[in-house]
């Protein structure tokens, strides 16, 4: 007995049980606000007297009572003004400017994806990875990106600042799927090598021309058309001859 | 992000009241946008696990399987805030209904079959509890909600007996929230029923409390970071169903099974709110509120709640004389033997014999000093406040004149109110959140006269001073139009409005507005002269007629007796008087007696206590007092029998008799009596006779600067002196940092 209490020992002293062995999940991304260099409160944000006319716009739409209702378009507005991201300054001056308690339009801005809360790049790219899109190859599409703008991951930004990857959900447009989103233009039907060419295109400062990248209009069927393949009938033909 | 939080919330509400007031534009436009009290509609009948039920229509179904004696579980539903439905723990099973149903945010109809009690319902049950404690910390044992936690009760009574979740991805981790120094806060325990959201913005008026993020990843929290700036916030840590938010003060102390509660009534403010005191051995553990829909509902004040701690510092424990420059312990003999002889020394006789009644002087011990102080065959009875030593200017005579009278739960009715040198929400925070309440469901008009203050809704600001009140009373002014036009018009007086210079005009003026517009204002269904005490003895000292006769109150006094006056001036005491304190603390009072007699404190007393609306009310013994501290009045009785004119009273029954005689309402628990109209105009008639007295257009100053500290017990509290840092003097400090600076002696 005694002999097993010696060999036990220094297992004992050396294998300490830790208190707590569950693993912590953390969000991809912060929900609350703290004061940085390039966000905090003291930064100046104001609309242009461009885009204050359009918010006038978006708020007449709405009952005088219920001006909070043009919140999410007017976070938008602020966000494009905002070089893309949505600061707490541009919370802020919405709040105000829609007599809102600043809490709920950080509720609103939080609760939505597309409201960058963060800095991000010159071309935001956005990587659709659903399902329909996933089946068709997006999984080689983002690694195409990611690999192709000097190996970030989906997240970050590129160290020059023209580039920020990220993965989003359906973006809708699954039957010309795979697609990625930049800016707000949808580049559709890719291979990685149209990805590699809309990327440089960007790069140099070009905008690619938007849509499918395939060539087939819209999201017509790609092997030709099996119906309504006839011309389309003009105004009055197969007309009485009267209303010819 | 919380659809019915955002509905209700007003966008000009707390903070903006600058422009609130300026712009009537804002005014217009920002009108309520739904009224959510509906009219109360006819009852229909339900069957709730096959017993027939009747509800008024518009119910939650979960209000009809209460009432039809079902307990349902829940977390988010609570009956005093909006319905979020989020919590999914309330499901009840519905004829023709496909799924579960959530009975919080479900209609009961009528002819509706429900059942709690079914396989579905408690597979559903099972099934949600295992989703929230999917992500719920197993702290239970270092938790300060063990014992009292929903969470943990509900899972023992509803949830499974295993776990299928064997935390491959861990847990949710959310960091904590710095609230301040009197809510702690435990975020992974959080099950986001956004109760706490819920009271912030519907109650408290704090609008910065809301949900962040989405799906998992929310939380709750203030985005940016700040503390909890509110009175009632110590009511989100009972609200709280988990350990998320738990008192700070509190952390750690005790388990609620090791603890006694007795029912009392509060005396921090003049509300009377309705407590439970938790104590173990001679301790007072923490306060918790007790419900009761006439006074408080089920919120009390942070002070209320928080400042217990006070009840540990600074307290006399046996008498004291003053020999030379310091107080020497002594005996009960010696001391009342000493007070004899001061009194026999200072020569006083008749009125110079004065007695002052402090903020936190109870009923029996006013009526025991009244009548010894008489018996002496003084009619000196002198208040602790300003003028306290003259006659209040509205009298005593009539009730109605220094009475709440429109009752509390009757400031909902009303739908204009007008404040008058007050600041409800420092001087009854739970009265105020009432105010709130009607503001925010009802079109209710709020003006305020006085200095301009954060109320948590929105009024228009009508001046600070008497002439603001002329102005009104002569109807300029958008509000007095609106006030004119109001159904239940209310008007409610600051106390410290008696202590004004002005007073006497103003209270004439109000009483002369209040007659011309009887109508409305004095009918025997509505009251709405209403004065607001902030001192919890306060209407026990007008009951009892505990005020100066004229002649008395010109009368230099040579024996003062202080009954927990701890506002006095020192300057109006004069140089040579033979100065007794008796109190629980020392504080001011007692730095200026020649003897002090230790007496008991709020929670160690079985004692009446009469709030602001004359609703007499008993509060308990919780705790022994400190070493040889004594009931108030028996220390007033021992004194009697020293001095040479005992007291006809040796038991709290006889006193109470007495109390009877001197009104029966003082003994009459639990109600309030309403003055008679006709009553009511007499009293109103002998404050308007004075309607000219000239002004002097001093501005109306509120009250209470630093709401945390405003009486011995509170000034005492450490947890009230952190407050005071955080809330009032707004000083950045970090709380959690606390334990590791240098302590004070009691830690």
């Amino acid at each position: 007995m005694s002999l097993l209490r010696c060999l036990s020992r220094p297992v004992f002293a050396g294998a300490r049980r830790q208190i707590s062995t569950t693993a912590a999940t953390r969000s991809d991304a912060l929900f609350v606000h703290r004061d940085t260099p390039y966000n905090n409160t003291k930064i100046a944000f104001e609309f242009s007297p461009e885009n204050l006319k359009k918010a006038q716009q978006v708020i007449a739409r709405y009952p005088p009572q219920y001006k909070k209702a043009a919140v999410i378009p007017l976070l938008d507005l602020g966000q494009r003004q905002n070089k893309g991201w949505t600061s707490i300054s541009v919370m802020d001056y919405i709040a105000k400017l829609l007599e809102m308690t600043p809490m709920r339009v950080y509720e609103v801005a939080t609760f939505y994806t597309m409201f960058n809360r963060e800095p991000i790049g010159q071309h935001f790219v956005q990587v659709c990875t659903t399902t329909p899109c996933m089946l068709r190859g997006s999984t080689e599409i983002l690694d195409t990106v990611c690999s192709h703008l000097g190996g970030i991951h989906a997240g970050q930004t590129t160290k020059d600042g023209k580039f920020t990857v990220i993965e989003v959900e359906c973006q809708g447009a699954c039957s010309n799927a795979p697609m990625l989103v930049v800016g707000d233009d949808f580049y559709e039907d890719l291979t990685p090598e149209t990805t590699k060419k809309i990327i440089d295109s960007f790069a140099r400062g070009e905008v690619p021309k938007p849509g499918p990248q395939s060539g087939r209009q819209t999201s017509e069927n790609s092997a030709g058309l099996t119906a309504l393949t006839s011309k389309p009938y003009g105004p009055g033909e197969f007309c009485q001859p009267d209303f010819q | 992000m919380l659809r019915l939080v955002s509905t209700v919330s007003r966008p000009t509400s707390t903070g903006l009241l600058g422009k609130v007031v300026a712009s009537s534009h804002t005014q217009n436009c920002t009108r309520r946008p739904f009224s959510s009290t509906s009219p109360k509609q006819a009852d229909i009948t339900l069957t709730v696990d096959g017993k027939e039920v009747t509800v008024p229509q518009g119910s939650a179904l979960i209000q009809a399987c209460e009432a039809a004696g079902s307990t349902i579980p829940r977390f988010c539903y609570h009956d005093r805030l909006a319905i979020a439905g989020n919590c999914r723990m309330c499901l009840v099973e519905v004829e023709r209904s496909p799924k579960p149903v959530a009975s919080c945010a479900m209609p009961a109809m009528p002819g509706s079959k429900v059942w709690t009690n079914t396989p579905l319902v408690h597979e559903a049950r099972e099934g949600v509890m295992e989703f929230l404690l999917a992500n719920h910390p197993l702290d239970c044992p270092i938790c300060d909600q063990g014992g009292e936690c929903d969470l943990q009760d509900q899972s023992m009574r509803y949830g499974s007996d295993r776990t299928r979740f064997h935390e491959i991805t861990g847990k949710r981790a959310v960091e904590n929230k710095d609230l301040g120094p009197l809510v702690k806060t435990s975020m992974n325990r959080c099950i986001q029923c956004t109760r706490c959201v819920r009271f912030a913005n519907e109650v408290a008026g704090v609008e910065e409390l809301g949900t962040t993020g989405r799906g998992n990843d929310m939380q709750i929290g203030m985005y940016v970071e700040k503390t909890m700036n509110s009175e009632l916030s110590g009511n989100i840590v009972d609200l709280c169903p988990v350990g998320a938010l738990t008192s700070k003060p509190y952390a750690y102390h005790a388990r609620p099974w090791e603890l006694k509660n007795t029912e009392s009534v509060d005396v921090l403010d003049a509300v009377g709110s309705n407590i439970r005191v938790d104590s173990r051995g001679v301790q007072v553990m923490r306060i918790q509120p007790r419900t009761n829909d006439d006074v408080n509902e089920e919120w009390i004040s942070d002070k209320t709640r928080y400042a217990y701690d006070g009840l540990k510092f600074q307290r006399l424990t046996t008498p004291l004389i003053k020999q030379g420059d310091r107080f020497v312990a002594a005996s009960w003999e010696d001391a009342l033997n000493a007070i004899a002889t001061g009194l026999a020394a200072s020569g006083a006789k008749d009125n110079e014999i004065q007695a002052i009644a402090g903020h936190l002087a109870d009923t029996e011990s006013l009526v025991a000093l009244k009548d010894l102080v008489n018996k002496l065959g003084s009619d000196n009875l002198a208040l602790d406040q300003v003028n306290g030593t003259s006659s209040p200017v509205h009298g005593i005579d009539i009730r109605s004149n220094y009475l709440f009278n429109s009752t509390i739960p009757g400031v909902e009715q009303a739908d204009a109110i007008l404040l008058v040198g007050t600041n409800p929400r420092h001087e009854a925070a739970v009265l105020n959140s009432r105010i709130r309440k009607s503001w925010l469901h009802t079109s209710l008009e709020v003006g305020l006269i006085g200095e301009r203050v954060d109320t948590a809704y929105g009024y228009e600001y009508l001046g600070a001073d008497a002439k603001a009140l002329t102005d009104f009373v002569s109807g300029k002014g958008e509000f007095a139009k609106k006030f004119a036009a109001a159904k239940r018009p209310l008007i409610i007086v600051g106390s410290s409005l008696a202590e004004h210079p002005d007073g006497q005009g103003v209270y004439g003026q109000l009483a002369k507005f209040v007659e011309a517009n009887k109508s409305k204002l004095v009918t025997p269904e509505w009251n709405g002269f209403s004065v607001l005490q902030r001192a919890a003895s306060r209407s026990a000292a007008y009951d009892i007629g505990f005020t100066p006769s004229k002649k008395a109150s010109e009368t230099k006094p040579k024996f003062i007796y202080l009954l927990n006056a701890d506002e006095v001036d020192p300057k109006s005491i004069p140089e040579n008087a033979f100065v007794v304190y008796q109190g629980h603390h020392g504080d001011i009072g007692a730095q200026l007696a020649d003897v002090c007699l230790p007496g008991a404190a709020y929670t160690e007393k079985s004692v009446t206590w009469v709030n602001t609306e004359g609703r007499a009310q008993l509060g308990r013994t919780a705790v022994p007092p400190p070493g040889a501290a004594r009931d108030d009045w028996k220390v007033i009785r021992a004194l009697s029998e020293i001095v040479g004119s005992p007291l006809p009273y040796d038991d709290v029954l006889t006193l109470r008799d007495r109390m009877w005689d001197i009104s029966p309402s003082l003994v009459r628990y639990d109600i309030t009596e309403s003055t008679s109209t006709d009553v009511a105009l007499v009293g109103l008639k002998t404050l308007s006779a004075k309607a000219n007295a000239k002004v002097s257009g001093e501005k109306f100053l509120k009250p209470i600067t630093n709401f945390y500290q405003t009486d011995v017990i509170s000034r005492a509290s450490v947890t009230m002196a952190d407050c005071t840092k955080a809330f009032v003097k707004n000083e950045k400090e970090e709380f959690s940092n606390l334990g590791k600076g240098p302590q004070a002696a009691f830690a």
